[in-house]
């Protein structure tokens, strides 16, 4: 192609490139059961509907035999035929490993291939055996189909959404399947700062807001501050199995409960329930707007009447809404605010169509919702007005916040936290690491996320080695070791010796993910155990130094023993066995006693061993060669 | 004088045209600045402009007699690029040939290097 010719302009007017003839960038909403896909221009924001006028993708997927994929409504709808041959709800999938997926069994409406290698999740589908992101991806090649046709220009870019507890791995995940429907992510943003950002709120009062994410088949709460137009995610809770769908169980039963009742039998056929499912959708949707009306079941060759009103619809979901409730009050507790806090609420799923939940969110947080925008559209929303302030160079980038603290574990596996938990993104962090034990030339680096205070605890990101290091006595090496989080949320770890310059680096893509239980488990239990974590850390740290001094003098009186006195070594017998012995029991003042005295009582041989030490290195050299010159050893150690 | 190498250099069309432009300004110019802006689809894109006034930190290239300033900050990117003038049937403009270009977006407007 063509190289591009310049001009030259008048100072300040040169023009921004593609003005007016670039590829799009869209926001899309990658849903657990429908996606939905947004462009920005001109000043308003466009949601992309097919030729029924509906804007959400079903997030399911058909393959045919030959492999080639379906998505959509008519994928959803081969789902009762071929059930086999098509995905649903994928997007719990994303980032976890074999291992997370077994805990699942069962759970999951599609039948997960038994892998040995540890590696990510295959799924078996129509006889193909197929990952979460090629899945997904096809999810969203559907959708920047959709956006092409619409919009006749090339779509290549796009800021996607995803859960605010997604881990890396999640998001690695979800940005490996944007690239390979062929689509540049521009970002990714957390659903509920989408959906705070398509009110406007980064543009209004400073404070807290919550987003109520009430689904087909999930719920989200979040809290979210913000400040000088940056969200931070403070706290995040929900259920993965909480949504309308239930909504819709719950009048189906009443219906076919009735139904049971007129007819006089007792078993349900499965076109009965099938039937029962559609209706209560239906009266579920119609009640939003009217008081009550009549539903007809027409299964197995007799037909039914079924009157519902609106009081009755309320009390079959009250204690849906009620679980949803409970859930909004833990995640305030969680944080330590309370509604009174709160200075906005936004709705956001189909399901906050409902009157009984908009009317029960306004009682908890003492304020209308804000409702405004079409709830179940309004992520996408947010996530192209992110698209378009990205692509146009705005300056108003929108900052995220990383979900827990990541660090790595130090000796007698602690954690040295690096980046701590909330920090906006991106963000990149050093710390200066050493050596723990004389001639170590290896150090082996665990990558850590969590906020707990002892390794075990936390959750192992990536391992790995740094070599090379020069022999050196313990604690001379200084090993930087940088941790960078870009501003996808993704981390990128490196460990660098200063001496010779070696380096290694990893990106961390994590095999396995954590639910969402285990996130909100992992924040609770620090909080929980804050205390007696720190206790243990205080005392391993001071077993890791006994063990250090023990190692030290253990050493020092093996190399240059003949300076000691019989009684003076004996002296040194006795404090060690005191360290070990102290360093057995849990009283930290006693080990740090022990190793105290140790030190004091070696301090003479030290000083013995100091004089010797000078002594050796001088003899034999001329005073000359001590004055300035090349340093030989460094020399040889850049080579 | 050349102890090091200029960080850019232009061939013999594009310093006529330049002298050119300048010419036909209408106004006194201090040469040409070239920059860069973090604002292209593939990361960077440059930016040509006519100079009212050299910069104190200009990194100033002298070349077939123009005046070429270098925005300190796209130094770095830059160096080691020609700058030529090209004519087509169609259009004609300034070409850069930047040796540190990794890759382009798909209209060639901006660049990462």
């Amino acid at each position: 192609m063509a190289e591009p010719m310049l001009q030259i302009h008048e100072p300040g007017e040169t023009p921004i490139p593609h003005a007016g003839t670039e590829t799009a960038a869209v926001g899309i909403d990658l849903g657990t059961t429908n996606s939905v896909v947004a462009i920005r221009g001109d000043g308003h924001t466009e949601v992309l509907r097919d030729g029924d006028g509906r804007s959400l993708v079903p997030s399911v997927v058909a393959y045919a035999a030959d492999g080639s994929a379906v998505v959509g409504e008519l994928a959803r709808r081969l789902l009762l035929d071929r059930p086999d041959a098509v995905v649903t709800s994928v997007k719990r999938l994303m980032g976890r490993g074999v291992e997370d997926v077994k805990s699942l069994a069962g759970t999951l409406p599609f039948e997960v291939e038994p892998a040995a290698d540890g590696g990510m999740v295959r799924l078996k589908v129509a006889g193909h055996s197929l990952t979460p992101v090629e899945i997904s991806a096809e999810i969203l090649k559907a959708l920047k189909e959709r956006a092409e046709d619409h919009l006749g220009r090339t779509v290549d870019r796009a800021v996607v959404t995803v859960p605010a507890y997604f881990d890396d791995a999640a998001r690695t995940a979800t940005k490996d399947a944007a690239r390979l429907a062929g689509l540049d992510v521009l970002r990714l943003v957390n659903e509920p700062t989408a959906a705070a950002l398509a009110y406007g709120l980064d543009e209004g009062a400073e404070g807290l807001y919550v987003v109520y994410d009430l689904g087909g088949g999930t719920f989200d709460i979040s809290l979210l501050r913000m400040e000088k137009g940056v969200f931070q995610v403070l706290a995040t809770g929900g259920d993965s199995a909480l949504g309308g769908d239930d909504f819709d169980h719950a009048v189906a039963e009443h219906f076919l409960a009735e139904r049971a009742a007129s007819l006089g039998e007792s078993s349900l056929s499965s076109a009965e329930v099938k039937m029962a499912l559609m209706s209560a959708r239906l009266a579920k949707e119609c009640l939003t707007k009217q008081d009550a009306g009549e539903w007809s079941l027409d299964a197995d060759g007799t037909q039914t009447m079924h009157r519902l009103d609106r009081a009755t619809l309320e009390a079959l979901i009250a204690p849906l809404v009620e679980r949803t409730v409970k859930l909004c009050d833990g995640v305030l507790e969680d944080a330590g605010v309370t509604a009174a806090d709160v200075k906005g609420v936004v709705l956001v799923g189909g399901s906050t169509r409902v009157p009984l939940v908009r009317r029960r969110v306004a009682e908890v947080f003492g304020q209308e919702p804000l409702s405004g925008i079409n709830p179940d559209e309004v992520v996408a929303d947010g996530a192209a007005l992110q698209a378009e302030a990205l692509t146009r160079g705005s300056d108003t980038l929108l900052l995220d916040v990383t979900p827990l603290s990541l660090g790595i574990e130090t000796m007698g596996g602690l954690v040295e936290k690096i980046i701590p938990r909330n920090t906006p993104v991106p963000v990149a962090k050093a710390q200066e690491f050493t050596t723990f034990q004389d001639g170590q030339t290896a150090m082996s680096i665990h990558v850590l996320q969590g906020e707990r205070e002892l390794a075990d605890q936390c959750r192992s990101l990536a391992h790995f080695e740094l070599h090379g290091i020069p022999a050196m006595t313990a604690g001379a090496a200084r090993i930087r070791v940088a941790f960078a989080v870009d501003a996808d949320g993704l981390l990128t770890v490196s460990a660098h010796e200063d001496t010779t310059g070696i380096e290694q680096h990893v990106a961390v893509k994590p095999s396995y993910g954590l639910t969402e239980d285990e996130m909100s488990t992992m924040l609770y239990d620090s909080m929980k155990h804050a205390a007696e974590d720190m206790a243990r850390r205080l005392i391993t740290e001071s077993r890791v130094e006994a063990e250090r001094a023990l190692g030290a003098v253990a050493a020092a009186v093996a190399a240059d023993g003949d300076l000691l006195e019989a009684d003076e070594r004996a002296r040194i017998g006795d404090a060690m066995t005191a360290v070990r012995s102290a360093a057995a029991g849990d009283d930290r003042d006693a080990i740090d006693a022990a190793v105290m005295s140790l030190e004091e009582i070696t301090r003479p041989f030290a000083e013995r061993r100091m004089d010797r030490g000078v002594r050796r290195a001088l003899a034999g050299h001329r005073v000359e060669e001590f004055d300035g010159g090349p340093d030989q050893d460094a020399d040889r150690g850049q080579e | 004088m050349n102890e090091r190498p200029q960080p850019m250099t232009l061939t013999e069309t594009a310093a006529e045209r330049v002298k050119a432009l300048l010419a036909g300004r209408g106004k006194p110019s201090a040469g040409v600045r070239i920059g860069i802006r973090t604002k292209g689809c593939s990361g960077m894109s440059y930016t040509l402009e006519f100079a009212d006034e050299k910069n104190p930190f200009d990194e100033i290239v002298e070349d077939k007699g123009v005046t070429i300033l270098i925005d300190p900050k796209a130094t770095m990117f830059i160096i080691g690029t020609e700058m030529d003038y090209v004519e087509s049937k169609l259009e004609s403009g300034f070409v850069f040939r930047n040796p540190n270009e990794k890759g382009r977006c798909g209209c060639g407007e901006s660049f990462h290097v």
